[in-house]
């Protein structure tokens, strides 16, 4: 009897041992499921970090990219303002030199007032213009050459009188405020008045009236050329007048000896 | 290489025209210096493209327009008129008589070399 009991005492514990190792063993289960679900969840979160920083890396290699386009974008717009800016201005230089070579190109005075001409109106678009020298002897300019008015036309002016008068004194440009279309001339109110100088000394002007129709506003190029007008065409109307003269001399002169050695002994 | 025909009597103007020409590239300029020895140019050489003015001496940019389009074997000549005419009715009688632009002077060089482009490039 005692063997067993000893033997159901035995069996009990042996059941509750079973058990107890039955409820650890599911309480362990329950840990490694925890476990591998934290595992999974740290994973997860690890990839996302991942992610994260690839995004974030993304994101500023695209804000950097998004930076130097705008700034290849920008450098594109200069190189292109640039590039028009120097067509410009070769197109401003061939036109300066073309003019320049024009006006050395011939010795004779007439033909240079005629180039001045072409210049005038091709190159700055004048409509009525004049080209005036000053009479050294009685200090005042008169026209020599004229395009749309008649030399005779247009009045002498005295040195200091007027608009013309102060540019051929003073030796700076004129320019009227706004440029107007009128058919009148007002002889006194030019739109421009250019003094044509050797150094310093004003031996004329041009004197502009009108311009043609299409011609809305002088450009920088306007004024280069007025600037080359005023001093090379100075120049150019200076020496052909004193090689005319000086060639008129001669001849005369040749004339003489020509006499001279006809005449009968 | 397209050749260019510049019809101008004033030199300076045909310095300035050959010379803004000289940035059309591959294109070769001949020069005549009104309309009767620009038709003569011609007839003695292939022309791409006519460059006119209007006002010249023995024969104007107008007149050699009518023969250049009258003339079977010329007539396909693109001609852009290059004047100190500016107003518009003489723009619209230019382009009636068959030229195929109309730039009036002073001539903006980049313009002019765009308007070339657009037929010989």
């Amino acid at each position: 009897m005692k063997s067993h009991d000893e033997f159901l005492q035995m069996f009990r514990k042996g059941e509750e041992f079973t058990k107890e190792l039955l409820k650890e063993n599911e309480k362990l289960r329950y840990r490694l499921a925890e476990a591998e679900e934290t595992l999974k969840q740290t994973s997860d979160d690890a990839k996302v970090k991942l992610y994260e920083d690839r995004i974030k890396l993304l994101d500023d290699e695209l804000t950097s990219l998004k930076e130097r386009y705008k700034e290849v974008e920008a450098e594109n717009k200069d190189f292109a303002t640039k590039y028009v800016e120097v067509e410009e201005e070769n197109n401003n230089l061939a036109n300066l030199y073309v003019a320049s070579y024009q006006l050395h190109s011939t010795l004779d005075f007439e033909e240079v007032l005629k180039i001045v001409i072409e210049i005038v109106i091709n190159l700055i678009g004048a409509e009525k213009f004049s080209i005036m020298i000053m009479d050294e002897k009685t200090n005042e300019l008169i026209s020599v050459k004229s395009e749309g008015i008649y030399d005779t036309e247009i009045p002498s002016v005295a040195l200091g009188q007027g608009i013309i008068g102060r540019v051929s004194k003073e030796g700076d440009s004129y320019f009227a405020e706004e440029i107007s279309y009128s058919d009148e001339i007002d002889f006194e109110k030019p739109m421009v008045c250019i003094p044509l100088k050797i150094k310093e000394h004003v031996i004329g002007v041009i004197v502009i009236y009108s311009l043609l129709i299409q011609k809305e506003k002088f450009t920088n190029v306007d004024f280069e050329l007025f600037n080359l007008l005023a001093g090379h065409a100075a120049t150019a109307i200076f020496s052909s007048r004193l090689y005319t003269q000086s060639e008129r001399k001669l001849t005369t002169i040749q004339g003489f000896l020509q006499l001279l050695k006809d005449k009968p002994a | 290489m397209p050749t260019i025909l510049v019809v101008e009597d004033s030199p300076t103007m045909r310095q300035l025209i050959s010379f803004a020409m000289k940035r059309v590239p591959d294109s070769k300029v001949i020069e005549a210096t009104d309309g009767v020895d620009a038709l003569k140019k011609l007839s003695a050489e292939k022309v791409d493209l006519i460059l006119a003015d209007i006002n010249m001496p023995v024969m104007d940019g107008l007149k050699l327009v009518s023969l250049v389009r009258g003339n079977p074997e010329l007539k396909d000549i693109p001609v852009i008129i290059i004047t100190t005419e500016g107003a518009e009715e003489d723009k619209k009688r230019a382009l009636s008589i068959g030229a195929n632009d109309y730039l009036p002077k002073p001539i903006q060089t980049q313009e002019l070399i765009k308007l070339v482009n657009n037929y010989i490039g």
